[in-house]
């Protein structure tokens, strides 16, 4: 099926355009996609239609901590049982989920939606870092765990936050940077392996 | 005879930008391939073999190989990570300017030995100097002078006459200084102190070590600054996103 005669059919093609500005989703694959829809019962893609459509409608950011919610605060802000003297900060919303999952966190989070990267142009003021501050102001909040990635944005986002949040006189951790769990120490890096030696612990 | 599927090069990674699911795309200056640009599959699971060794401004040994598109990373062991520079946001914001430096003024696949040196010599100073700033002016120089954009210092651009001590100024689209009597009518010409003259002169000439020694006040740091910063907007016809992020540190009071 040539590209031509796909454009005379007018609402593939535009359903394939829409498909293909997907991140990770080229020609072919939208192609594909757009067919597989096309072949699929009617109430399945009106479910597909719906959720797209639900997600923009319905999905707000928690006023508190930035993070995706339905309701404002979000869940994890609005919980008595947390320990809201916590706040651990993480580059997107999707970096929550490992960190809950460890079931070893039970502070508050807050989400920056992105990372400094000063070769492209993302500055402090493209991150919901004045919302952090703000939150900090208050004064009940003892600790601020950094959870960004440790990779160049993730770091200097992190010694940012560092040199902004420690005249706030609040405790700044960051989380241990090592060897991951089922690596091999062959293939450690010199950073990893030079913080994994300085934050090394005593056996007991 | 056809080229072996795999080479070995040492190489200075000077960007990385996420490629699809976990891959990543970076531009490598290396030693006798000039800037070329390769994929690192996977290089962002927390497990990968790659991982720290295709970072940004790691020097490292690699293996790669070659493919129909871009050459693929298929090994990497970091020479030198640069360590000290991760632990301070100032240096490492100062050797991310000295890198989007490189990559917007080089071609890629055009070899230059001495620039590469030139380039892993000042991300190893910028580990330790005590001023990164005249690093970072050092640097400007000699990339300029590798590139065929050496400042002429020592004559008028305008008459080729000698540079009397007196009043100059520098031009950035004539590549150099103007005597009293050209300046004085030019238009977009910067003043240059005889102090700031001898400096640069002296940058230019200079190897880290010497450089290092330098103790300049601040009016004099910020006159050089200016020159050279203007020069680069001039050679690149915009502004380095990276030297945006540095003066705000700057302004924030958060350089060092």
């Amino acid at each position: 099926m040539g590209a031509d005669f796909i454009a005379t059919v007018q609402p593939m093609a535009r359903l394939i355009e829409e498909l293909h500005r997907l991140p990770g989703i080229g020609p072919k694959s939208a192609q594909r996609l757009a067919y597989f829809l096309l072949q699929s019962s009617a109430d399945q893609v009106r479910g597909l239609a719906e959720a797209i459509t639900a997600v923009k409608e319905k999905v707000i950011f928690c006023s508190v901590c930035q993070n995706i919610t339905q309701v404002d605060p979000c869940a994890i802000c609005r919980d008595e049982q947390r320990d809201h003297s916590k706040i651990c900060v993480v580059e997107k919303p999707l970096d929550v989920l490992p960190l809950e999952r460890t079931r070893g966190y039970n502070g508050l989070y807050h989400v920056l939606h992105g990372a400094i990267s000063p070769m492209d142009g993302l500055g402090p003021d493209d991150l919901r870092i004045k919302e952090l501050l703000a939150r900090l102001e208050g004064g009940c909040v003892e600790e601020v765990i950094l959870a960004t990635n440790p990779n160049l944005e993730g770091e200097a986002t992190a010694m940012y936050l560092q040199k902004l949040v420690a005249p706030l006189g609040v405790k700044i951790t960051r989380l241990a940077r090592g060897l991951p769990f089922g690596s091999d120490l062959e293939y450690a890096d010199e950073v990893t392996l030079t913080r994994a030696l300085e934050g090394r612990q005593e056996v007991t | 005879m056809s080229n072996p599927r795999l080479y070995s090069t040492e190489a200075v990674v000077l960007r990385k930008i996420d490629l699809g699911e976990a891959d990543s795309l970076v531009t490598l200056y290396t030693p006798h391939l000039g800037k070329i640009r390769a994929v690192a599959r996977g290089v962002r699971r927390s497990r990968s073999k790659l991982g720290g060794h295709v970072e940004w401004l790691v020097h490292a040994q690699m293996l790669l190989a070659r493919s129909k598109g871009l050459d693929i990373i298929s090994q990497s062991q970091a020479i030198n990570s640069f360590v000290p520079l991760r632990d301070n946001l100032w240096r490492s914001s100062s050797a991310l300017y000295v890198a989007e430096l490189v990559d917007r003024l080089t071609p890629e696949g055009e070899e230059d030995y001495p620039l590469f040196k030139l380039l892993a010599d000042t991300l190893q100073w910028l580990c330790r100097a005590h001023h990164t700033d005249l690093v970072l002016r050092r640097f400007e120089m000699h990339l300029f002078g590798r590139l065929g954009y050496e400042p002429e210092l020592y004559h008028c651009v305008a008459c080729h006459s000698a540079i009397e001590p007196g009043e100059h100024y520098f031009t950035p689209d004539g590549g150099g200084v103007l005597c009293s009597g050209c300046g004085g009518q030019a238009l977009m010409v910067d003043r240059l102190s005889l102090d700031a003259l001898k400096v640069l002169r002296f940058l230019q000439r200079s190897g880290y070590a010497e450089v290092d020694r330098l103790r300049l006040s601040a009016d004099l740091s910020a006159n050089i600054k200016l020159i050279m910063r203007r020069y680069v907007r001039y050679l690149l016809e915009r502004e380095l996103k990276s030297a945006d992020w540095l003066d705000r540190l700057e302004r924030e009071g958060l350089a060092r």
